[in-house]
């Protein structure tokens, strides 16, 4: 492994996105540590995946800075990840898609084979390795998805409501992935509008509404005595948007 | 074989591989297949970098190679023709009637086609894609071959589309091939002659060539996909 500085924290510093002069983001300012799990949660609309396209740098903010602690690339390969909420795979095989990633990360042929290999081994889609990607199931695409970006060895992985369109069987399965994940010390920061997801696997909430960080604080605080109007009623269920 | 009528000669001519046909065969596909290879060597790429940069002018050079799919082939015939004849700025090469003449015109007729299709396909790829693929660390350049693999199944029929035009047309090639017996005699050329001169089992047998010839490609492209679907990558 690399012995680069370290990514962590990364500094949201007061970040706003504007389109059209219509601001979707105000001034959202967010501390990310290394060593838990946060979960930005939010009803519809409310900017959660703005903020991961902000910090993933798929988007360029019109106010605030991005500020990570080290340079968020080692050559070719990002060190931080973006599992869509549909993901898009490549018309090859499921391996085939493992495979491109990491080239696009700078390895080696023979290397790329190998670390393929065993990621889809380690996600359990060994059996599926030579199925053409975009033939498989939800649930098994998402898990690929995953694979695909876990196998460029990330150290902070953002998900954008990655369970959103999946069973809860499927569900599951990637919430133990995510588990695994996490051991093995990747920084994990995912949305959800999911309030039972939230609870399962959130350290800290980052909680948004209609563009605004209403409140950042541990979970077990977030659920039992939320300090904002909004984070109340959406607990209970009467915030839909 | 005294009161067969046209069509039972050309059925004979095909099935008893007469030499004449068959060299005019032979020919008629090696010009339009390295042409094909030419055009989409040149146009998947071009195609496909006009589909994903955006920079000044584009709209015009976009517009300007989809009139060109237009183009008549006699026109582009006539323009090769100009520069490939002795006075003509490459006139110098001695090219004119030639099969590499033929291979030239054709070229110019299949490559507005590969170009401008290939550009559409590669477009609507990126825009689905760019997201996924910036995120994976993949830059502009480096997502061409990516989008041009991910195409594949369209882009093959867009040069059965360009093998198409080319092999189907006599305007071009009659021009600047000059439709010399055994030299640059193609299907098309040798079908408007031999028709003209009342020959017509020999103009039958190369139409029923040429439309056989369109169904296998198109039997190929099908079988591609079919093979697509079921698995490999
Ligand atoms: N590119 C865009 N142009 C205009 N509006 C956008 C764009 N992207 C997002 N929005 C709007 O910004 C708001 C926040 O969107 P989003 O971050 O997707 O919300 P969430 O992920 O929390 O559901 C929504 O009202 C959405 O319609
Ligand atoms: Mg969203």
């Amino acid at each position: 492994m690399t012995t680069a500085a370290p990514i962590l924290p990364l500094v949201l510093d007061r970040l706003s996105f504007a389109v059209r002069g219509k601001n979707l983001l105000h001034e959202v300012s967010l501390t990310l540590e290394p060593g838990r799990r946060t979960v930005i949660l939010g009803p519809n609309g409310a900017g959660k995946s703005l903020l991961l396209r902000l910090a993933h740098g798929l988007l360029q903010p019109t106010g605030g800075r991005v500020v990570w602690a080290a340079a968020d690339r080692l050559g070719h390969r990002p060190r931080h990840a973006l599992l869509f909420q549909r993901p898009v795979l490549l018309r090859r095989s499921a391996r085939a898609n493992v495979i491109h990633a990491l080239a696009l990360a700078g390895h080696g042929y023979r290397e790329r084979r190998k670390r393929a290999d065993s990621t889809l081994a380690k996600f359990g889609l060994t059996g599926l390795a030579e199925r053409q990607a975009t033939v498989l199931s939800g649930g098994e695409q998402q898990l690929l998805a995953l694979a695909r970006a876990a196998a460029q060895e990330p150290e902070v992985l953002f998900l954008d409501e990655p369970t959103a369109a999946l069973d809860p069987a499927a569900t599951a399965e990637i919430e133990a992935m995510l588990d695994n994940l996490h051991a093995d010390r990747v920084r994990i920061v995912m949305t959800t509008h999911d309030l039972g997801q939230a609870r399962r696997m959130a350290d800290e909430i980052a909680f948004m509404h209609r563009g605004r960080l209403i409140e950042a604080t541990p979970a077990a605080d977030f659920f039992s005595r939320p300090v904002s109007p909004e984070a109340r009623a959406f607990i209970e269920g009467k915030l839909l948007w | 074989m005294e009161s067969s009528g046209p069509f039972g000669l050309a059925l004979q001519l095909i099935w008893q591989a007469d030499p004449a046909l068959v060299e005019i065969v032979v020919l008629s596909l090696r010009v339009t297949g390295t042409a094909l290879l030419i055009a989409a060597a040149i146009g998947l790429p071009l195609g496909a970098v006009l589909g994903i940069a955006r920079f000044w002018g584009r709209g015009a050079i976009i517009v300007v190679w989809s009139a060109l799919m237009g183009l008549p082939p006699v026109v582009a015939g006539l323009v090769v023709y100009l520069l490939l004849s002795r006075s003509g700025p490459l006139g110098g090469l001695g090219l004119l009637f030639t099969p590499t003449a033929m291979i030239i015109a054709q070229t110019a007729l299949i490559l507005p086609i590969v170009v401008s299709l290939t550009r559409q396909v590669v477009e609507d790829l990126w825009q689905r894609y760019a997201d996924q693929l910036r995120s994976l660390g993949s830059s502009s350049w480096r997502a061409v071959p990516t989008l041009l693999w991910d195409g594949r199944l369209t882009l093959v029929t867009v040069l059965l589309a360009g093998f198409g035009r080319a092999s189907a047309e006599v305007g071009a090639v009659l021009i600047v091939g000059g439709n010399i017996a055994g030299h640059t005699r193609t299907m098309t050329t040798a079908i408007a002659l031999e028709t003209s001169r009342g020959a017509l089992a020999l103009a039958l047998a190369l139409g029923i060539i040429l439309l056989a010839l369109t169904l296998v490609l198109n039997a190929l492209a099908h079988l591609a996909s079919r093979l697509d679907r079921s698995h490999i990558g």
